[in-house]
């Protein structure tokens, strides 16, 4: 009896990990501050060290670490797991682990890139920022985030989960890399357009999945399927679609052109620019920073990052804005009044001396935020929380129903939300993309500097002026030119047919000068890649608008208004392609491809790749240069 | 120089206020603390957390150290404790989380991923009920059966029954993972 249980201590012992330097030293000067907090010893206590930054020698030690404790262990246990069944008839014990492509090299490759991070906030630490007037040249689209769209109905079911009996299935993880939750459904299906002429869904704006993707790709590991939303793909870059004239929010550019993977078939392309208010009537911001501070994020690429990405963010503020930031996980709820922009160095001072510390209190960290937003809201201003965290939510309110409510309301109220993603292992990219949608706001994820830089400094108007409420889309095919159509990407986005004039239900929104960007493959009537057989008793159809392809409607609200204003325009073949639909194309099948596309044949990397080159255009910020490179990357991941 | 000074007295001297004592203490026992912490939560990133937890309220607490027990009895009470309330909120969050997000958590394939990566025993520790997780997570970690029982707050007949069920039921999955 005891045999067993020694063979078990031994298990438990090689299973158990040692604790990360940097955040023992962390903790411990963590107890330390508080002891002397308790005693007021205030003659022994001295200046803490900040425990947040560990250098780049600490990042190798962790990586050395994981690598003994990952690569180690599984092998250990698995073997005394063996011992321990021993009485039991088995065949070979699977042990569950080293499915291809995720042995540990990733998770080293993971500390190196934060290592590398780390560098470059150095680097940029010493430049300050100098990126002033000219942000707003850059209008792409950023990330904006809608609401409930009913999707993916959420009584899928899980095949992970059926592995183990387990009673938290959010809490699965093992040492430090895994929780991660993605939030998708099945690549949308073929639709015939006699059954279902109409296609609705929300807008999107959100990039989160691109960023995602390519810190995979990155650590040398193709991306989950459900990581890739292919529209956050195309929506990541700039387009240059006309802007709106005169008063009208967003202007609309519709183009059809050849499918790349199917020279039988069409792609209408869907091009929404949001009109770019005057700058310099903006009017002033009240920004929350609602900020994650549990030990999790004492890591180079979390709290480190995050407050560069906020140090540039603040160069981009008036002096009439406010900056207030509440922690949580953090026994100090607000550490920072609400500033008046102009006072960068209370600001600053205040930020970085944020460490991961204090008791995980997790008391009402986002009612606090709200409370202090409303408290800074003035007629006219702009009020928006920016939660920061890396996967844990525990942020005050438990109850479903009161939190769902809790933000709708402020949402009601004006107070936007948006949530930015810190480093991976325990990022809940499902939940983020549920608190962003409830409370109108963006999603982003932040793996670099660079990342921080587009959502923060670039994009930074859009991401924090609202122009359009609730935008909807509904293209009705005619079933006398077009025989089928599918919609590419905004799976997760889907509306009910019904929903498109329902006011009440909630869709996604736009930012100043944001761009939206969506892609229907469709099959002409009498194509040869008509996948399905027309129908016998079919109608004939006729009349004057036989020779339409669809009809485009378009639903928004005006931020803060109540009933929703329409905008149709007609889609004809006649209408001329455009320069961006090559790249946004090659963008599209780049996704469909790390998705296991089905519908594009034996079009591949090789052929995304040409593709893109060739539509990449000026390219001024790199971002598509860095897409083609990413291609590349995935076609030699994908050939291992 | 205090090298030899036993727990107990360190901790005497930290709850007196001596702040010396309480960091060397600290020093000594964070990561007896850390390992039955990952122990209790099965996770790298959970057990950071509790350990965060429990270094910002270990000042408060020490205080009330009597010395009536052994200090790594008193120290492991803190840990468990401290993880109990930890898994209460969380269960609280993970119902949250299921109501709001409902729509947006609708596959989960990436767990999958994420099960087969996990260290077996850490697993199979995570599907057994709390009770017995944390009674084998203290033998697991050299304590008798009679200071577990302390440290629960049971006896120690409780804890040995509890062990063996534990065993029992890591046994039976095992068996049925094997027969899958």
């Amino acid at each position: 009896m005891s045999d067993d249980l020694d063979d078990l201590r031994a298990a438990m012992r090689a299973a158990t990990p040692e604790p990360d330097a940097a955040t023992r030293a962390a903790h411990l000067a963590l107890a330390r501050k508080n002891f002397d907090l308790i005693q007021g010893s205030r003659d022994t206590a001295r200046p803490m060290s900040d425990g947040s930054k560990p250098g780049l020698w600490t990042g190798v030690k962790i990586m050395l670490n994981t690598l003994t404790s990952r690569a180690g262990l599984t092998a250990t246990t698995a073997i005394v797991a063996v011992a321990f069944v021993a009485l039991t008839p088995m065949r070979d014990v699977i042990v569950p682990g080293e499915a291809p492509g995720f042995d540990p090299a990733p998770a080293i490759s993971a500390r190196e890139a934060g290592g590398a991070a780390d560098g470059t906030l150095r680097t940029v630490q010493e430049a300050p920022v100098e990126i002033a007037e000219d942000f707003i040249a850059d209008t792409a689209p950023a990330a904006q985030r809608m609401s409930k769209t009913l999707a993916a109905p959420a009584a899928a079911p899980e095949p992970g989960q059926a592995m183990m009996p387990m009673p938290q299935p959010d809490m699965l993880m093992p040492s430090d890399a895994t929780t991660e939750v993605f939030a998708n459904a099945d690549s949308n299906p073929l639709q015939i357009t006699a059954e279902t002429p109409v296609s609705t869904f929300s807008i999107d704006v959100d990039t989160a999945s691109y960023a995602v993707l390519r810190n995979s790709l990155m650590q040398g590991r193709l991306p989950a399927r459900d990581m890739v939303r292919v529209e956050e793909l195309v929506n990541y870059f700039p387009y240059d679609y006309p802007a709106p004239a005169g008063d009208a929010p967003f202007q609309t550019t519709v183009s059809v052109a050849p499918t790349p993977w199917n020279a039988d078939t069409r792609l209408v392309h869907i091009g929404i620019q949001g009109a770019l208010p005057d700058i310099a009537e903006r009017p002033p911001l009240n920004l929350v920073f609602l900020i994650d501070t549990s030990g999790s994020m004492n890591q180079p690429n979390k709290l480190p990052l995050l407050k560069q990405s906020f140090a540039l963010m603040l160069g981009q503020l008036r002096d009439e804005d406010q900056v207030a930031i509440v922690t949580y996980a953090g026994s100090a709820g607000q550490v920072l009044e609400p500033t008046a922009a102009s006072d960068r160095q209370t600001i600053m001072t205040a930020l970085n001396r944020l460490d991961a510390g204090g008791s995980t209190a997790g008391q009402a960290g986002l009612q606090q935020a709200y409370a202090t937003a409303a408290a800074m809201a003035q007629e006219g201003d702009v009020s928006r929380v920016i939660l920061a965290t890396d996967g844990d939510f525990n942020v005050g309110l438990s109850d479903p129903s009161a939190l769902e409510e809790f933000i709708a309301d402020k949402r009601r109220s004006g107070t936007y939300l948006s949530v930015l993603g810190f480093g991976r292992g325990n990022l809940d990219d499902a939940t983020m993309q549920a608190l962003a949608q409830n409370g109108n706001g963006q999603a982003a994820y932040i793996d670099t500097l660079a990342e921080a830089q587009k959502v923060l400094v670039d994009q930074l108007t859009g991401a924090l002026f609202p122009i359009a409420d609730d935008v909807k889309i509904q293209v009705e095919f005619n079933p006398a030119t077009v025989a089928e159509y599918r919609l590419i990407g905004y799976e997760t986005r889907a509306l009910r047919r019904e929903d498109f004039n329902n006011d009440t239900v909630d869709a996604g929104d736009i930012g100043a000068g944001h761009a939206v960007t969506a892609l229907y493959e469709i099959t002409p009537v009498g194509s040869p890649a008509r996948l399905t057989d027309p129908l016998r008793y079919g109608a004939a159809p006729t009349g004057a608008i036989g020779d339409e392809l669809g009809f485009l409607r378009l639903r928004y609200k005006a931020p803060g208004s109540e009933t929703s204003r329409l905008i149709e325009t007609e889609i004809t073949t006649d209408m001329p392609a455009q320069g961006d639909t090559e790249f946004a194309a090659a963008i599209a099948g780049f996704g469909q491809l790390l998705r296991g596309g089905r519908y594009l044949g034996n079009w591949g990397y090789d052929e995304a790749i040409a593709l893109a080159s060739a539509g990449k255009g000026e390219d001024p910020y790199g971002y598509r240069t860095e897409a083609i490179q990413l291609m590349r990357l995935a076609q030699s991941l994908s050939a291992q | 120089m205090r090298m030899n000074v036993t727990d107990e007295e360190l901790a005497k001297a930290a709850a007196r206020g001596d702040r010396a004592a309480f960091s060397t203490l600290l020093e000594r026992c964070y990561d007896r603390m850390f390992h039955l912490a990952f122990r209790l939560t099965g996770s790298r990133a959970e057990a950071e957390d509790l350990t965060q937890d429990i270094c910002a309220a270990l000042p408060a607490k020490i205080v009330r150290f009597d010395g009536r027990a052994r200090f790594t009895t008193w120290l492991y009470r803190v840990v468990v404790n401290a993880a109990h309330d930890r898994r209460r909120r969380q269960a609280t969050h993970v119902r949250a989380a299921d109501g709001w997000g409902s729509w947006e958590i609708a596959r989960r394939e990436a767990d999958a991923e994420t099960a087969e990566r996990i260290d077996w025993l850490t697993v199979a520790m995570r599907g057994l009920p709390d009770d017995l997780r944390d009674t084998l997570a203290l033998v697991l970690d050299e304590m008798t059966h009679a200071q577990a029982a302390e440290i629960l707050g049971v006896s120690e007949g409780t804890v040995s029954w509890r062990i063996s069920e534990a065993k029992q039921k890591l046994r039976t999955q095992r068996q049925e993972e094997d027969r899958a």
